[in-house]
């Protein structure tokens, strides 16, 4: 699997040897009478980009929620670096390095990115009640940050960031989340409402996290973004796994035929008689 | 939806174009620059004053003028941190009056000192401000109801605590001063003179700081505007009142209190908290921030703010009645804030807007008297003023609100 090859060039943040980083067995959730996940499995290894893809209510949201905290499973073991850690909270979860960016982003569009990237964990000049805040220094570690990132496409660290164009926006609230040192990411639908050359920026940015040494879970809708982005590709359907991929082109159709529950030969007859990219488009409309 | 980022560019882009004061320009009218913006309609309304009765800019007028915005500037410093977090607080007038109440009672009808009188008057406005933000935040009710039913209650409470005799005349001479006393002469041009010098260094030592991190720094001119604006406001102040009777010391705190206030939220992390939990509340309490605590711990300080207030006014009136607080007091110190800038929605303003809104209202008020127009007149002037700065508002911040992806 490709994890194998992943290279970590900062060597600080990557385990050593094979062993994933984040390990997730036989995961429950129910809801009612309603089994949400059944048996859920997932593993993530260290500087790589696990998608993962299913249609709406397969069960990705809740089992991110499980990872984050914020919806705790009823069974099943999570292994955090070799440890099994129980995740009850989203404070659990911060403890244990694990970061997560929703769809909404939760930034403040009245303050500026610096302001934004700092927000709760604010730099002071003395450690006293009313010690004036230290903003050259949350400047400088905001624009070192950034650069680390390539992130180039803002005038000033000192825009408002309601005044930003949405792969900005995404780009600030990828970076807020480094700011705790995670050792993984999870990125909720990153590129949805996104135009092309927002959503290259973005994807340009899932790789820099990997080359960074950090596990990066990316939950989408578009196949495309996960096919560019993505080392390994985990299917979930109706609550249970469906299956496991290479994140490579020759895929696409096992992919397509797992989220759907078609078989792939049937997707495969489908996709002779249809042109291939127009299942991916098909997929993609699925997101707004 | 693709074409934001051209969009943000381009804005950028023109941004940079141009000599600092034609950029400075360019923002004042894309409404970037509240405070720029009513010192304008400020001047306006000195200058239509005073071609209508030449008596309005004399330093007499001037200094009555900071006199009678004393008492609503210092209230309005408590509504605009109440107005950064999106919310409202509508017991400012009742506040104020039932604190003046508890502190002339004390001062008169039990002896206390001055200063232990003037304290308890603080604490009740504290404690109400605790009550008030804790029962909001906890059961979660709109502020605008708790502080509602807060204006009905306090006003009951003044008129207990003022018991049958209805009026209080305040004797003690310290809480006459606050209203009455006025710094001598040279002693106004030092305070001047120390602020001015004060500011030069703080925005040296400002620049040197981001000069040795390698940061951006401000255009040299800008800076230098800026000090030289604030130096000119505050040496020709001086010199305006000292052609009266000087400095007056509510003048003195009140542009303190706005100081202090503008340093509490653009310095400090309880500041920051208060413009994000206005921002965006939710994306706050996911940050880490506790929300309910700086919503209570804000009421709390301008309910106090509102206690000063009162007191204040019953320094400048003597006295304390039972109409004290009330009337068009609560309107007037939230309408100041609105129209120097500072929006209803949260997360946007300066406390600076609470003394430029109330020179606003102070002026309009004080040249419809000199000109001797009823206060029917008044009253509507002062609608159509706010109004006016309201829709000014909405007018050039629109173009910024569209610009958001």
């Amino acid at each position: 699997m490709t994890h194998a090859a992943a290279v970590d060039p900062l060597g600080a943040k990557a385990p050593g040897g094979a062993a994933p980083l984040l390990k997730l067995q036989g995961i429950q959730k129910t809801f009612g009478a309603v089994r949400a996940l059944d048996d859920v499995n997932l593993e993530v290894y260290a500087g790589e980009v696990v998608a993962l893809v299913g249609d709406n209510g397969a069960g990705k949201s809740t089992l991110i929620k499980t990872i984050s905290g914020a919806g705790p499973a009823d069974g099943g073991t999570i292994t955090f670096d070799g440890r099994d850690v129980s995740v009850r909270s989203p404070t659990d979860s911060k403890a244990l390095g694990i970061a997560a960016v929703y769809q909404d982003l939760a930034l403040c569009d009245n303050l500026d990115v610096v302001e934004n990237l700092y927000l709760g964990r604010e730099e002071r000049a003395h450690n006293q009640p009313f010690s004036r805040l230290d903003e050259v220094a949350m400047e400088q570690h905001a624009i070192e940050l950034l650069n680390e990132l390539q992130v180039k496409t803002l005038a000033s660290v000192r825009t408002e960031v309601g005044m930003l164009s949405g792969g900005q926006r995404q780009s600030v609230a990828i970076a807020r989340s480094l700011l705790g040192d995670p050792k993984i990411v999870i990125l909720d639908e990153p590129t949805a409402a996104l135009g092309v050359a927002q959503t290259a920026q973005v994807l340009a940015l899932v790789s820099r996290l990997k080359a960074r040494g950090l596990g990066v879970i990316l939950i989408s809708h578009n196949l495309s973004d996960v096919f560019e982005v993505a080392d390994r590709i985990v299917v979930l359907r109706l609550g249970r796994n469906g299956g496991e991929y290479p994140a490579t082109d020759d895929q696409r159709q096992a992919v397509v035929a797992a989220i759907t529950g078609v078989s792939a030969d049937s997707a495969k007859a489908a996709a002779a008689a249809v042109p291939e990219p127009s299942v991916v488009s098909t997929l993609k409309k699925d997101q707004a | 939806m693709s074409a934001a980022p051209q969009t943000v560019a381009e804005r950028d882009a023109v941004d940079l174009t141009g000599s600092p004061i034609s950029r400075t320009l360019r923002r004042l009218a894309a409404g970037e620059l509240g405070s720029l913006r009513v010192l304008v309609v400020l001047a306006l309304i000195w200058i239509i004053f005073q071609i209508a009765n030449s008596n309005f800019l004399t330093s007499v007028n001037l200094t009555n003028l900071t006199l009678q915005i004393a008492a609503t500037g210092t209230i309005s410093v408590g509504v605009v941190l109440v107005l950064l977090l999106g919310e409202i607080d509508l017991s400012v007038g009742a506040v104020s009056g039932l604190a003046s109440a508890v502190t002339a009672i004390l001062s008169v009808k039990h002896g206390w000192s001055a200063y232990t009188a003037m304290l308890a008057g603080l604490a009740v406005g504290a404690a109400i401000g605790i009550f008030q933000g804790t029962v909001s935040t906890r059961l979660a009710i709109p502020t605008f109801v708790v502080t509602l039913a807060g204006l009905l209650a306090w006003q009951g409470a003044q008129l207990y605590v003022l018991g049958n005799t209805g009026t209080v005349n305040i004797q003690d001479q310290a809480i006459l001063n606050l209203a009455s006393v006025f710094l001598a002469h040279w002693l106004g041009w030092l305070v001047a003179a120390i602020v001015v010098a004060g500011l030069v260094l703080s925005e040296l030592g400002h620049r040197r700081q981001r000069g040795k991190a390698g940061l951006v720094q401000a255009p040299v001119v800008s800076s230098v505007l800026r000090l030289v604006a604030a130096a000119v406001a505050l040496f020709g102040g001086v010199f305006i009142v000292n052609g009266d009777r000087g400095v007056p010391l509510a003048l003195v705190i009140l542009v303190g209190l706005v100081a202090i206030f503008h340093a509490l939220l653009t310095r400090t992390k309880f500041g920051r908290h208060v413009f994000a939990v206005g921002g965006n509340d939710e994306a706050a309490r996911r940050a880490g921030i506790p929300v309910a605590r700086v919503r209570t711990i804000v009421f709390m300080l301008a309910s106090t703010m509102a206690a000063f207030g009162g007191i204040l006014a019953a320094s400048r009136l003597q006295a304390v009645n039972q109409s004290s607080g009330g009337s068009d007091l609560l309107l007037l110190s939230i309408a100041g804030p609105v129209i120097a800038g500072t929006s209803l929605f949260g997360g946007r303003g300066s406390v600076w807007g609470a003394l430029l809104g109330a020179l606003v209202i102070g002026s309009i008020s004080n040249g419809m008297d000199l000109l001797a127009f009823q206060s029917s007149v008044k009253f509507m002037v002062t609608g159509a003023v706010l109004l006016g700065a309201v829709a000014l508002d909405a007018a050039t911040s629109g173009r910024r609100i569209t610009r958001r992806t």
